[in-house]
């Protein structure tokens, strides 16, 4: 005797749709869709390190890349990824500890792992900068 | 409480949640220092060249830091695309064949990338 697909197939709650975004539910689903993206980031990082490893001029192709338009867009929406997952990721491990809890503490923390990010960014960013000297 | 059925079939706990858990956690405590290091790197790294990649990772402090990096990253990596799985692939079979696939691409490109910085520090 099998079961049926009906009685497995249950509704699921809750639906997104009607749901107001709030800041305890967007930095949660964003830490989630910034760790599968960096996950695929990480082709480029070994392709990089590959590229390295088999001489100046494959390592030329993948600078190439990485200092074109799309390739300098991707890498500042993988820096801002890395920094939102790097401090939403530190939150969760202060909230593991059981520390910051209540709601106000999360809301606040919330607005600072979302403006914080952004701030990290930028600094990574004008380092890089002034270390090249040019954009 | 498990039917006699559940059992015979083995559904339920597999008993390693917990593990699951706390390995998540501990990556992600070295991740700490490790993400920092790496991105400062990257800083110091970015009005460089081909040489002076394949110089910082010929000394020992960056090629260790490195090769943590790379191997506490992918390790965390698994462990969480290992949950996001699990959470939205509702299919048994697709489910399976996509933590396989999970599974598989962590541990490629993590010791392609591993390898990679091995002959870069190692290489004439």
């Amino acid at each position: 005797m099998s079961i049926s697909k009906a009685a497995i197939n249950r509704p699921t709650s809750p639906h997104l749709s009607i749901y107001k975004p709030q800041i305890s539910s967007i930095p949660s689903i964003t830490h989630r869709i910034t760790g599968v993206g960096l996950g695929a980031g990480t082709v480029w990082l070994a392709w990089w390190l590959i590229a390295a490893a088999s001489g100046p001029e494959a390592f030329a192709t993948v600078q190439a890349f990485s200092g074109s338009i799309i390739g300098r867009l991707l890498l500042l929406g993988f820096t801002w990824a890395i920094c939102f997952h790097f401090i939403n990721g530190v939150r969760h491990l202060i909230w593991d500890l059981g520390y910051g809890f209540d709601l106000k503490s999360m809301e606040m923390s919330g607005w600072f792992t979302v403006y914080g990010s952004v701030g990290l960014t930028g600094l990574i960013w004008v380092a890089a900068i002034m270390m090249r000297g040019a954009l | 409480m498990r039917t006699s059925l559940g059992i015979v079939r083995g559904l339920g706990s597999a008993k390693d949640g917990t593990e699951h858990f706390w390995v998540q956690r501990v990556t992600a405590v070295a991740l700490v220092p490790l993400v920092v290091w790496f991105m400062a790197s990257l800083i110091a790294l970015s009005a460089g060249d081909h040489a002076s990649l394949v110089a910082f990772l010929k000394a020992p402090v960056p090629l260790i830091a490195m090769l943590l990096f790379l191997a506490t990253g992918f390790y965390h990596l698994r462990l969480g695309m290992q949950v996001v799985i699990e959470d939205y692939v509702k299919d048994e079979g697709m489910k399976l064949a996509a933590l396989l696939a999970n599974t598989f691409f962590c541990t490629g490109v993590g010791t392609a990338a591993v390898v990679a910085t091995l002959k870069i520090s190692f290489g004439a």
